[in-house]
């Protein structure tokens, strides 16, 4: 059976998640081990006037309580985001101070405010109960639009009326003009919902000081351990590089919360120093609610313009986004260059523009959550359209073709430029997939079950494979975007590779090696991936915005490509043959066209023997390759959501949920469908379920799962999973990233199916079924006037 | 959220305002009140066991008595926290009307809490505090019933 590229490789990683044998972070015990627990600001704003320890001090087992002022006092930076975002009237975002203590203000429910470390888990807890902080409370700000309101509360100095910027992209006049010229103008107000990541792991970290060495050693759920060490060392100063090793062993999801360094991380690392101890702390899922950056919570109003031939002619979009109490690592980037990018959709839209303002509230910092912008711009976007095609009383699958980008590379107005797609092609799969012809029959067999039966579309293009580092850099990213990977030969032919990619579930110790296989034509079981350890691998920037495929693997191929031409140089020298007549088949590498061969293995040795290499050639068969892509990947899908309602009690069962994908191509289908099948699961959880909740003083009310709610089994359907392959030019795979799709498209399809079913395109997430229900009855007494 | 009620007692307005400044009988009839000391004519600590949902703890706090406008009423406002349980708040404003030998209570509560408390039983605060309060003035009114006619 192949294993190589668009096999369905079982995952090589899976026999030791399903036996218990994954060694995850908090399953490290070192010696010397004490415990932290953080006390935290049980007010949303509020000065921090004293902090009385005394009584946690004299408590069993407590080694030390450590406050912020300590912790600047020892000279540790504040957290920074990490991508400038400049307003449009030339002036700088305002970054305010964020301490990993706060000293004299705490901004949310949940800022730490000081560490107690004790010898057990329990003491610690116990005893940050005991460390009484006085506070003097201020008024405090949940909920974004209230954080422009003249009187609203100042949370940040350098922060006057709470805006972080006011930035625009595109050309308001051009969408001006167009939507003036327009005869059809749809507008719309929409609101995306705040949403807690829940990985299945909880965030820890162990920080272990050898003060002999004066070295840190992190251990830590991290998606990016090379990007956490580098913040650490650059920004935070606890140590330089070259004394601090981060390492992320297995870590279980990340969902975008697991890209930044928090205040826990480097809180840690400074107690490890202060107290000569290893220090870990294990959030639970409490912490993990309060503390894990959030995703989404936006609000924008949208216009849309179209002329007589239904054709796209103006599109204006403004977009106010809660960045929570401090800015995130990424934070600045998502509802801008992530987000307004997106806004042409699949569509060609000549007349663009969207204003985003962001503001600090007092609430978790808000930052990238598995698809991060580009589902809030689908969700705009695909809202739009299957509530102008119902304006314009036209087939929404009709309204999206006529408007469809049908050549390639194509420039949209939003600086990206699509590399490849086929957009009619995949919504016509998914039409056929979802049996559309079909529906109008089902939905008349559903009525007389007194069901109300919908269908909803979205159609949708995201940019993956963050990103050339050139084109980062202009637009204020603060780091390169691009991927490492060493490929080591063995002396007896087996590979290593070292990846800066980070494996947290997308099963990289199958496709990665996958793709080596292939290349070499030698059994899967002979490749190893080796990754999360900067002692280990030489750097990486980590895995997110569906980047692995298309950036980290393509670092694979380059190195490759070198380790090829070696191995054809040794053969070529040992079997007395031209290079270019060598070729790679079966575990050989052969003189094309003759029975003159050498085993795989044998190559791997001749280069370590060394007894006979070219003249000149360095021993060893080991390279390593930086890739840095000259663009994004842009892959693209079209899903179709058939759902039905009960009236009576506005519950909606998902009957059918089709996507058509352009993932470019496919390394492993296995692990493609599975990673739709979970986003989706995501997007379906924030279109019906997913839902933050602060009460207006800023307490956090949806703190566990009695009342924030994740999808369940029973809340998903059977899946109808296809692809259709456009390669990416822009890597060496053609690949496009497949881990966020089904995030990015899922939302507005459910929203567009319930809309469709109950006759009210009213309807804000989450739809749940009280929600839905008074969707309801409002089109009821509409109807009865 | 704000709460309202209505409670007629049988006793003169001067009795009932006289309770409700009565340190010992405010313990007696603030539910879950271990302890309640005065510390000056309008203020007082308390250690209070409240239970909201899946969260009980005790919570330490001051009870302060202002706007006073004896004997027609007051408000009576409280503030606790129970360690990482989080803190809870409140006030009742109070007002007594003479209606011939009895007395009509009025009062306007209304409570806040915050940290885990808010985290944990937000679904459950609106109509715990409702309870609390309703709980506090009928407490309040069989004190007064039981006791009025003997202290008159």
């Amino acid at each position: 059976m192949s294993t190589g590229i668009g096999a369905r490789v079982k995952r090589k990683e899976d026999k030791r998640f399903t036996t218990g044998k994954g060694k995850y972070t908090d399953d490290i015990r070192n010696d010397n081990q004490a415990y932290a627990a953080f006390v935290r600001s049980t007010h949303a704003h509020a000065n921090i006037k004293g902090i009385d320890a005394s009584a946690a001090l004299a408590m069993d087992g407590v080694i030390e309580v450590l406050d912020g002022h300590q912790l600047t006092g020892d000279g540790i930076g504040n957290i920074i985001c990490g991508w400038a975002v400049t307003s449009k009237d030339g002036s700088p975002m305002n970054m305010g101070a964020w301490s990993a203590l706060a000293t004299s203000k705490a901004r949310y429910v949940g800022d730490a405010i000081a560490v107690v470390i004790a010898e057990t888990q329990a003491q610690a807890r116990i005893a940050a109960e005991a460390v009484v902080v006085d506070y003097e409370e201020l008024p405090a700000i949940a909920h974004v639009m209230k954080a422009m309101a003249e009187d609203a509360p100042n949370i940040h100095e350098n922060a006057p009326g709470n805006l972080i910027y006011d930035w625009e992209l595109g050309d308001e006049a051009l969408a001006d003009a167009g939507l003036a010229s327009a005869t059809h103008i749809t507008t719309l107000d929409l609101t995306n919902n705040r949403l807690s990541p829940n990985p299945m792991e909880p965030r820890v970290a162990i920080a272990t000081y050898d003060d002999a060495e004066e070295h840190y050693t992190l251990h830590t759920t991290s998606q990016n351990p090379h990007v956490a060490r580098l913040l650490l060392s650059a920004f935070y100063q606890v140590a330089p590089e070259n004394k601090l090793r981060v390492i992320a062993p297995d870590v279980g999801g990340g969902f975008g919360a697991k890209i930044y360094v928090y205040p826990e991380e480097i809180t840690c690392l400074w107690a490890s120093m202060r107290t000569n101890r290893s220090i870990k702390w294990t959030s639970d899922r409490s912490e993990a609610f309060l503390t894990d950056a959030h995703g989404r919570d936006h609000v924008t109003t949208a216009k849309m313009g179209f002329d007589d031939n239904h054709k796209i002619v103006g599109f204006k979009v403004d977009t106010v986004a809660n960045l929570g109490a401090y800015m995130s690592l990424f934070s600045s980037s998502v509802p801008t260059y992530l987000y307004a990018t997106l806004l042409s959709g699949q569509y060609n839209i000549q007349n663009l523009h969207c204003n985003v303002r962001t503001y600090y509230t007092n609430t978790v910092p808000v930052d990238a959550y598995r698809g991060a912008g580009r589902p809030e711009a689908t969700y705009v976007m695909e809202r739009m359209m299957e509530t102008a095609a119902r304006e314009l009383d036209m087939d929404p699958a009709e309204l999206r073709r006529i408007n469809f980008i049908q050549t390639f590379p194509h420039q949209t107005p939003m600086l990206m430029a699509y590399d490849a797609g086929d957009f009619p092609k995949i919504l016509e799969m998914a039409q056929d997939a979802a049996d559309i012809a079909g529906f109008a029959a089902r939905k008349t067999e559903a009525a007389g079950r007194g069901k109300l039966r919908g269908i909803g579309y979205s159609t949708f293009i995201e940019a993956c494979g963050l990103a050339p580092s050139q084109a980062a850099g202009s637009l204020g990213a603060g780091v390169g975007l691009w991927e490492s990977a060493e490929v080591r030969v063995n002396p007896v032919g087996s590979i290593e590779i070292l990846t800066g990619s980070h494996s947290h579930g997308q099963g990289h110790e199958t496709t990665f090696a996958q793709i080596v296989a292939d290349r070499f034509d030698i059994p899967i079981e002979s490749v190893s991936i080796v990754h999360g350890d900067t002692d280990k691998v030489q750097f990486g920037m980590g895995t997110y915005g569906s980047r692995s495929a298309p950036v980290g693997m393509s670092a694979v191929v380059k190195a490759m490509d070198k380790v090829e031409a070696k191995v054809k140089k040794i053969a070529a020298h040992t079997l007395e043959a031209a290079e270019e007549d060598i070729v790679i088949e079966g575990g050989q590498v052969k003189v094309a066209g003759t029975d003159k061969a050498m085993g795989w293995h044998e190559v791997g040795l001749a280069a370590y023997i060394a007894h006979n290499l070219p003249e000149g050639m360095e021993p060893g068969l080991k390279e390593t390759a930086f890739f840095d892509p000259v663009n994004f990947s842009f892959p693209s899908g079209a899903f179709i959501c058939e759902v039905e309602v009960d009236p009576d009690t506005g519950v909606t069962e998902i009957i059918k949920f089709t996507a058509a994908d352009d993932f470019g191509t496919i390394i492993n289908p296995m692990i493609v469908e599975g990673q739709v099948h979970g986003g989706v699961t995501q997007g379906i959880g924030q279109a019906l379920l997913e839902q933050v909740v602060y009460d207006d003083d800023g307490q956090l009310l949806t703190g566990s799962y009695m009342d924030y709610t994740m999808p369940r089994a029973a809340d998903i359907p059977f899946f109808d999973v296809s692809h259709h392959e456009t390669p990416s030019p822009n890597n060496p795979l053609g690949v496009k990233g497949c881990g966020e799709a089904g995030a990015i498209g899922s939302p507005p399809a459910v929203i567009n199916a319930i809309t469709d079913a109950i006759g009210n395109n009213n309807l804000a997430m989450p739809a749940t079924p009280q929600a839905v229900w008074r969707a309801i009855q409002a089109t009821k007494s509409v109807a009865a006037e | 959220m704000d709460m309202t009620g209505e409670y007629r007692i049988a006793a003169a307005r001067d009795v009932v305002w006289a309770a409700l400044n009565d340190a010992e009988v405010l313990k007696a009839c603030i539910p879950g009140c271990q302890e309640l000391e005065k510390t000056s004519d309008t203020e007082m600590t308390a250690l209070v066991v409240l239970k909201i949902g899946p969260v009980k703890a005790k919570f330490k706090g001051a009870v302060e008595l202002v706007n006073i406008n004896a004997p027609e009423g007051y408000t009576i406002q409280g503030e606790g926290t129970g360690g990482i349980a989080g803190y809870a708040k409140g006030s009742a404003d109070v007002a007594l009307a003479a209606d011939g030998d009895e007395t009509v209570l009025t009062f306007t509560a209304n409570a806040n809490v915050g940290g885990k408390i808010a985290q944990l039983g937000s679904r459950l605060i609106d109509s715990t505090a409702k309870k609390l309060a309703n709980k506090f003035f009928d407490n309040f009114h069989k004190h007064l019933s039981n006791e009025g006619p003997e202290e008159t």
